[in-house]
């Protein structure tokens, strides 16, 4: 009995424990805990993904009514499913804004040629600084940022049908102590 | 009554299952022929109802009776029939029905043509096999009963998502099946060799065919789904390294290493307990997949229907089946006796870095895939892993692969030398130069990865024309003889040549078409023109078309080139009633050189029409070497059919060319 021969039992037994965890945890994978939750939005100053457009800064999230902040990237397929919704907030006059995440810009012109742009303005993020400061998990991800810049609520994941009216109701409820 | 019926067989499957995998164990324990002799005829029972129960559902789809909970929520009446009857298994319970079909069929095809491999082992294999079916039987019937019915029965049912209703789509998890399942039969080979502590060429003469059809049908079913989901999703891309896929890409990676290890067992007897784990690990990743899709342990667009019960049964079946495995791997690995040297240029040399590679890729896809469920289990922080991180890590592996396929073959088996298998290769590099510049030619620049990839590509044509010629004595012996001296090569070794072939045709084609893809996306009115590659795609016009259960719009392109048509293309918009969404069909004229793609959208308003045109290089070339690889599997298994179960290794009439020794 060579101790060689036990690693692949015990690397197996490993994952089974971790695999033990997340069922047990019982979460969806799409619940987070909630770090910068009721903090302001960390700083940062974005370039834009074209030239000669505006890029996207946290002053730009202190507008003084609630938006959204989205964390997409052409490379990442569930953007692609929640992507109508965003329009759909969008055109309700909402405002979203986009990070876009370790992207290239070619791509994301495509990508937003190809599905409709329903940002107000994007920042790149070319190598993910910000996301880390904005503690992003994976993409996508969906922030709500009251009108003072401070986080009500962070969707990871796409916002899937059953997601929306949790994310409509975060919405509300960031609009009900108004800012005075 | 006919559900009933279905449900009934299913339990009588799951009876002789327990039956199947105690007795014929206990008969060879005991050197009992009454009890070894049940295994076959259990293993056919098994088989026979899982059929029957396959049939009943089946026969619920077609006749649409939504009284059946199942068929009432997958299925509808309008449907056409081909979808009726996959859309059996366009579902959790159908397809697990599907899977344990497909289990037991194999079981019964050991059985069958196992008659000659010594009797207690056969025994052995059928129980071990017996095992997986009963827990995936027990899934069945306390979790996820397909044959549930519906109080009231509802008058329609609630269709089957229009994204599904395709061909491709229709045949790809049959496919799929046929190869996660194939691989039990390694697997149940490996326990019954563990269980009698002996595994020697004659075992790995046996278990290569088995794995043979494993890895065609899941080489197959894979590129059945990277089609569909270029030509149904519209956007044109083939792979997205999601958890699903990769989940079918790693038993795939793991089987290619096993093909190989297996060879050097039973050509030289080494690698004996490495080409055993193998044989067990490649079949836990096919359980794996089969937790991480079922589970929703992972987020993926394929996902079924999460259920955390379901999630915790198969869990626990995990534990039992590929903990109990390597326990037993762990307890007995180490007497299995260690078999012949080999120095380390050598075709067996080339064999262990070929499994080495294969076995850190199949690694990397692992860690990617479940890196974000680890990090979240001990930590609790969440992380998605992006192409970017599968394709930097992969490219490198890949191209050391190529590299070292091309130079493997040419190799003599125990001791090769590598200045005379460079000697031959002069050809190959500079075939692999002009590859390299034939591409610039054609396409122009681009970076230098895209080189790179034409030139390890030719590489590997020009290394295998090298062994070709070589092994049918090109030059060296009467032309006049050239086709009777390739025509006596064994079967197997054209087979591996094809399936090399393949490899680099995919190559080829991953590189161009991720390279050179041209793109337009336009509004047009009918009349336009629009130039894209060197072709020009005329606009004609926009029809609404009605079909079974869709409407759509229909966009009429006629392309052509330097003033010659080329071919006329109707990309469509469908919108389907039942459940109601929108899918795109876009239009693809393959041509050799590549694809022109075609994909209609939503008009403007005022009389303008969104589309998206592509022309993207060799595209067809990764299909084309998957098919090569298939083919080349067939072809190789083909050479082996008489030698299932052969039951002495000295039976096999040796081959004429006795210089080089075939490799497989």
């Amino acid at each position: 009995m060579r101790p060689a021969f036990w690693v692949p039992l015990i690397l197996f037994l490993g994952l089974v424990a971790a695999f033990a965890v997340q069922l047990a945890s019982g979460d969806n994978p799409h619940d987070l805990p909630s770090a910068l939750i009721d903090k302001p939005v960390p700083n940062f100053d974005l370039p834009p993904i074209r030239m000669g457009e505006a890029g996207l800064k946290s002053e730009d999230l202190k507008s003084g009514e609630v938006v959204l902040l989205n964390v997409f990237a052409s490379w990442c397929a569930p953007c692609r499913i929640e992507h109508p919704f965003l329009s759909e907030l969008a055109e309700e006059g909402i405002p979203v804004y986009g990070l876009n995440y370790k992207d290239r810009p070619q791509d994301v012109a495509t990508f937003l040629r190809e599905l409709g742009d329903p940002y107000a303005e994007i920042g790149a993020d070319n190598n993910g600084r910000v996301g880390v400061d904005f503690g992003v998990y994976g993409v996508p991800e969906t922030y709500v940022i009251s009108g003072d810049g401070r986080i009500m609520y962070k969707h990871v994941g796409p916002i899937l049908p059953q997601n929306q009216d949790d994310l409509r109701k975060a919405i509300a409820a960031a609009r009900q102590p108004e800012p005075q | 009554m006919i559900p009933e019926i279905g449900h009934f067989a299913l339990i009588l499957a799951l009876c002789f299952a327990f039956l199947a995998a105690s007795l014929p164990l206990i008969g060879a324990a005991r050197g009992d022929t009454r009890l070894i002799g049940l295994a076959p005829p259990l293993a056919l029972g098994q088989f026979f109802f899982v059929s029957l129960a396959f049939a009943s559902l089946t026969y619920a789809y077609v006749t649409s009776d939504f009284s059946v909970a199942n068929v009432a929520s997958n299925s509808h009446s309008l449907k056409p029939m081909l979808y009726k009857i996959t859309g059996v298994w366009g579902n959790h319970e159908g397809s697990l029905v599907l899977w344990v079909m497909t289990l037991t069929l194999f079981g019964a095809l050991v059985a069958l043509f196992g008659r000659s491999l010594p009797s207690a082992f056969l025994a052995r294999t059928l129980s071990i096999q017996a095992m997986i079916a009963i827990g995936f039987l027990l899934f069945l019937l306390l979790t996820s009963n397909p044959f549930e019915r519906l109080v009231p029965a509802p008058f329609e049912g609630n269709g089957l998502n229009p994204l599904l209703q395709d061909p491709g789509l229709a045949f790809h998890p049959p496919l799929l099946y046929l190869g996660y399942v194939g691989l039990s039969v390694a697997f149940s080979f490996a326990i019954a060799a563990l269980i009698e502590g002996r595994i020697g060429p004659r075992w790995a003469r046996w278990v290569r065919p088995w794995v043979l059809v494993a890895w065609i049908f899941l080489g197959a079913g894979i590129a059945l789904g990277s089609w569909w989901a270029y030509y149904e999703l519209g956007w044109g891309g083939w792979w997205f390294w999601d958890p699903v896929e990769n989940a079918s890409f790693m038993p795939w990676l793991c089987a290619t290493a096993l093909l190989h290890s297996a060879i050097v067992v039973e050509k030289r007897d080494a690698l004996k307990r490495w080409t055993i784990l193998l044989a067990i690990l490649c079949f836990s990743l096919s359980l794996l997949g089969t937790f991480l899709v079922r589970s929703g342990i992972l987020t993926s667009v394929h996902a079924f229907a999460v259920d955390a019960e379901r999630g915790v049964f198969i869990l626990i079946f995990l534990f039992i089946a590929i903990g109990g495995s390597l326990a037993l791997y762990a307890w007995r690995a180490s007497s299995l006796e260690p078999g012949g040297m080999f120095s380390t240029v050598s075709r067996e040399g080339a064999l262990v870095l070929n499994n080495l590679l294969l076995s850190v890729a199949t690694a990397i896809v692992l860690m990617g895939t479940l890196y974000p469920l680890l990090l979240d289990a001990l930590t609790g922080a969440k992380v998605s892993v992006g192409p970017p991180f599968f394709e930097l890590s992969f490219i490198p592996l890949s191209v050391l692969l190529l590299i070292a396929l091309g130079v493997g073959p040419l190799l003599a088996w125990k001791r090769g030398n590598l200045g005379r298998a460079a000697k031959l290769l002069p050809p190959a590099v500079l075939l692999a130069i002009l590859g390299a510049g034939g591409a610039w030619l054609i396409w122009g620049a681009g970076p230098v990865m895209a080189f790179i990839g034409f030139a390890i590509a030719f590489w590997l044509i020009a290394a295998i024309l090298v062994d070709i010629a070589q092994k049918t004595k090109l030059g060296r012996a009467p032309l006049s003889t050239l086709f009777q001296r390739a025509g006596g090569l064994p079967r197997s070794i054209w087979g591996m040549w094809a399936a090399h072939l393949g490899m680099a045709v995919l190559v080829l084609g991953v590189t161009a078409s991720e390279t050179w893809t041209e793109e337009k996306l336009v509004i047009l009115t009918p009349g336009e023109t629009v130039e894209v590659g060197d072709f020009q795609f005329g606009f004609k016009a926009v029809d609404p078309v009605a079909g079974p259960n869709y409407t759509a719009i229909r966009g009429q392109f006629s392309v052509s080139r330097n003033g010659r048509h080329v071919a006329d293309l109707w990309p469509e918009q469908r919108t389907y009633s039942s459940p109601h969404m929108e899918t795109t069909e876009a239009a693809i004229y393959p041509l050799f050189m590549g694809d022109l793609y075609v994909v209609v959208g939503d008009p403007d308003g005022i009389g303008g029409w969104s589309a998206r045109l592509y022309y993207k290089p060799l595209i067809s070339f990764i299909w084309a070497g998957v098919l090569l690889m298939v083919l080349g599997g067939a072809l190789s298994l083909s050479d082996r059919r008489l030698r299932v179960g052969a039951p002495h290794p000295k039976a096999r009439p040796v081959p004429n060319v006795a210089v080089h020794q075939p490799a497989e």
